[in-house]
């Protein structure tokens, strides 16, 4: 239907394939970085939101959590 | 090693929470009001300012930018300071961000109900608003980056990249939809017309759902989750791929707000197959974040924070199933346009973006004001009405959307449509919207209860405005194990956003460029010619009063709508809509092609009493169109404006155009009065609406056969 539309751009079909490999490439590199990445750095990165710096003061009046 | 000692500032999280509730509020009530008008037209109260049309952006509004913004706004502040070891980047910046988003949200509140509108959803602001929401938005993002600048912990926690991919792409998406074209003040034309207009604003706000009211709730997940539990989260390795996959495919499922409309094929299909890919990372952050909590379920049954948390992931990762379901075109085909997808985003509002919310106001409350919870009992209570809420709000309107579309498509043993009249299949559902306002009704009280117990709990506590804490400078900081490129990057915060930035333009180029080509490349069908000038003021009308908020103007090429509604939507037929009208959601039937359906007079009878023409319509009526006059001094402005957008107006039209508005208007006044004796000034705003409806769709009737063949 709509084929007289996008048979008028220029080389239309390489869109998608740019798309794909782009996302593939970038994907499969975050993968293997992720799966060989150190454990204590992750370990140490999990803890963050533990560890705020705030006085111990407010610690012992907050609900139960 | 030397430690520094600083203060985290409480204050402005403070004032953003109390914006939350309040808004929550009076967005929740507002919601309540549009359920009920649906099944009682009477509470539209025959007023223009409170009307469907108009009030219902002023609900979508309300709750994404005034509840959900100032949600993340305090989720943010409090928990970015205390992942960084550092105060905010300058106060000053964080008072402008509270006070200016405040004043956006007035600015809103007053504007909608008078009907000034881009009609574009979740976007309706007009051109001053957006100006001023840019301006607020980027004094967030400096306060934001500022502060990551000036931090004392080296790496960013996963929290803060959902805060700065939120900060880039609602930058991105806001500045590139609200491209429009100022008349007046408060009008103004979208600069893009129909199909690139869909495509920009579905480009737009599908990635709103997705940048505004997920990534930053995924933030404060995986902050105040591990928070409330004590525990960290289950995987941090997952949570990366969690981030980065999702930002990379969620900006390409635009299209598939748009299956079966004339955009053109290849990018519904990668609406599709985008959307589907959606659900791993939506389903990995989800499970990351129920994980989090093995083996500590038993604080889940104590801890109301929890309890929210808990459902709020939940329905998080329910709408997250669904939404990759509703864009399979199979599914689409049923489910578009019925209230199966206001069930939908409302799993998605009540549940994820409410629910997260309360769980989170639940566990700052007493936090930053050194108490305990008021009343467990009463959040346990707020708790059971929410969920209970949330299921007799959605189900009925699942039931509901599924009738009614197998109601549209059934057809009956002679080949004829078995339920003709629109209105059967309203009249069907009625009940269900019923049962649909009681459970928004319950959600309401449980937020009402909340706020009591809120307002308990600072009482019995002393509000500590900056809470102390001290923490290594970033130089002394202990040196940490560096592990590839990933974990550098995390200490770059520029490079960080710039990332995130070319992860999200990607999609968004590869998806709008080529439809930006189509546009020179279109076709443009013969017959379609621009709106005459009272037509115009007509489509004006028909924005002010939000008609696009029940009717649709895209005939799918379905059986069931060419047989119902007449020949299906082509693109060429929307050259010069701008903004384009396709709509959303039929509540009331589709209008591409009711030009010349009806006789004037039957126009004319029915916006003033729909129900009398229609019985048992749901309609509201509009009394007001009759008494007020067409602003024909706004006419030279609106011609001038759209030919600067493309719309070929003959050069010096702008001086003449009156003339042809008042003969046209003058010729719909004579045909009411010759053929139903109905008196009525030619210059009534009716006038020029039902000049538009009249229009609509019929430019490729005149020559039925000829130009349509080649779409």
């Amino acid at each position: 239907m709509f084929k007289h539309y996008f048979e008028q751009i220029h080389n239309v079909e390489v869109w998608p394939i740019i798309s794909l490999s782009i996302f593939f490439i970038f994907f499969v590199s975050l993968l293997i970085w992720v799966v060989r990445t150190d454990k204590n750095y992750i370990k140490a990165m999990s803890n963050l939101p533990m560890e705020d710096g705030a006085k111990p003061i407010e610690e012992s009046k907050t609900i139960r959590s | 090693m030397e430690l520094e000692k600083f203060s985290y500032d409480n204050k402005v999280v403070k004032y953003f929470i109390v914006a939350t509730v309040i808004f929550g509020i009076v967005g929740m009530l507002v919601g309540l009001t549009l359920a009920i008008q649906l099944f009682y037209p009477i509470f539209n109260f025959d007023l223009p300012y409170t009307t469907f049309g108009r009030i219902r952006p002023l609900h979508t509004n309300a709750i994404i930018f005034a509840f959900v913004g100032n949600a993340m706004f305090a989720g943010v502040y409090y928990s970015m300071q205390r992942l960084l070891k550092t105060r905010m980047f300058s106060d000053a910046l964080s008072w402008i961000n509270f006070w200016g988003w405040q004043l956006i949200i007035l600015a809103a509140a007053i504007t909608l109900p008078l009907g000034m509108t881009t009609s574009k959803e979740y976007a309706e602001l007009e051109w001053p608003i957006d100006i001023a929401i840019t301006l607020i938005w980027v004094v967030f993002g400096i306060n934001m980056i500022g502060t990551i600048l000036k931090r004392r912990e080296k790496h960013m926690y996963v929290a803060i990249w959902f805060y700065i991919a939120t900060f880039v792409t609602v930058a991105v998406l806001h500045v590139v939809n609200s491209f429009e074209m100022p008349v007046t003040l408060f009008k103004s034309y979208s600069w893009y017309a129909g199909v690139q207009d869909a495509l920009v604003q579905w480009w737009y706000g599908h990635n709103a759902v997705a940048f505004f009211l997920t990534t930053p709730f995924l933030g404060l997940m995986y902050y105040y989750l591990p928070k409330a539990a004590n525990r960290p989260v289950y995987s941090y390795k997952l949570s990366i791929i969690h981030f980065w996959s999702l930002i990379f495919i969620y900006i390409w499922a635009g299209p598939h707000h748009l299956l079966y409309t004339s955009l053109p094929n290849w990018a519904q299909s990668l609406g599709v197959v985008f959307s589907v890919m959606l659900i791993a990372p939506s389903w990995g952050g989800m499970l990351n974040g129920l994980l989090t909590l093995r083996g500590a379920w038993d604080k889940v049954r104590e801890e109301p924070v929890l309890k929210f948390m808990v459902v709020a992931v939940t329905a998080y990762g329910m709408s997250t199933f669904e939404g990759p379901m509703l864009s399979l075109k199979n599914v689409n085909a049923i489910a578009h346009f019925t209230d199966w997808i206001i069930a939908h985003v409302h799993i998605g509002g009540l549940g994820w973006n409410g629910f997260m919310t309360f769980g989170m106001l639940y566990f700052l409350i007493p936090k930053m004001w050194g108490t305990k919870l008021f009343s467990v009992k009463l959040a346990n209570a707020h708790f059971w009405l929410g969920t209970l809420g949330i299921i007799i709000y959605a189900l009925p309107l699942y039931v509901a959307g599924v009738t009614q579309s197998l109601m549209w498509k059934e057809f009956n043993a002679e080949g004829f449509l078995e339920y003709k009249n629109f209105l059967e299949t309203v009249v069907q559902i009625l009940p269900l919207y019923m049962l649909r306002a009681i459970g928004g009704f319950l959600y309401l009280i449980g937020a009402f209860i909340m706020t009591y117990n809120l307002i308990k709990t600072a009482g019995q506590g002393t509000f500590i405005a900056n809470e102390d804490a001290e923490a290594a400078p970033l130089e002394k900081a202990p040196k940490q194990v560096e592990t590839g490129w990933h974990s550098v990057l995390e200490r770059k915060p520029v490079i960080f956003t710039v990332l995130t930035l070319i992860a999200i333009v990607i999609g968004g180029v590869i998806e709008m460029v080529p439809t930006f080509l189509i546009e020179s490349n279109v076709p443009t069908i013969a017959s379609v010619k621009p709106y005459t000038p009272l037509e115009l003021h007509g489509r004006d009308i028909y924005i002010r009063e939000g008609c696009v908020s029940c009717h649709s103007q895209m005939v799918r090429p379905f059986r069931s709508e060419t047989e119902r509604y007449g020949e299906y939507s082509k693109a060429g037929e929307f050259v010069y809509d701008h903004p384009f009208l396709w709509g959303s959601k039929r509540t009331g039937p589709d209008l591409h092609r009711v030009g010349k359906k009806y006789p004037n007079s039957w126009h004319y009878y029915h916006m003033l009493e729909p129900g009398v023409v229609s019985a048992g319509s749901i309609m509201p009526p509009y009394p007001w169109l009759y008494e007020a006059a067409i602003d024909k001094s706004a006419t030279a402005g609106k011609i001038t404006a759209l030919r600067t957008i493309g719309v070929p107006y003959a050069e010096g039209y702008e001086e003449t155009a009156n003339e042809d508005l008042d003969s046209q208007a003058a010729e719909i006044a004579k045909s009411l009065m010759d053929e139903d004796g109905i008196e009525i000034a030619k210059e009534a705003e009716i006038i020029a609406l039902i000049a538009y409806l009249q229009r609509l769709g019929t430019d490729i009737k005149v020559k039925e056969g000829q130009t349509t063949a080649s779409n």
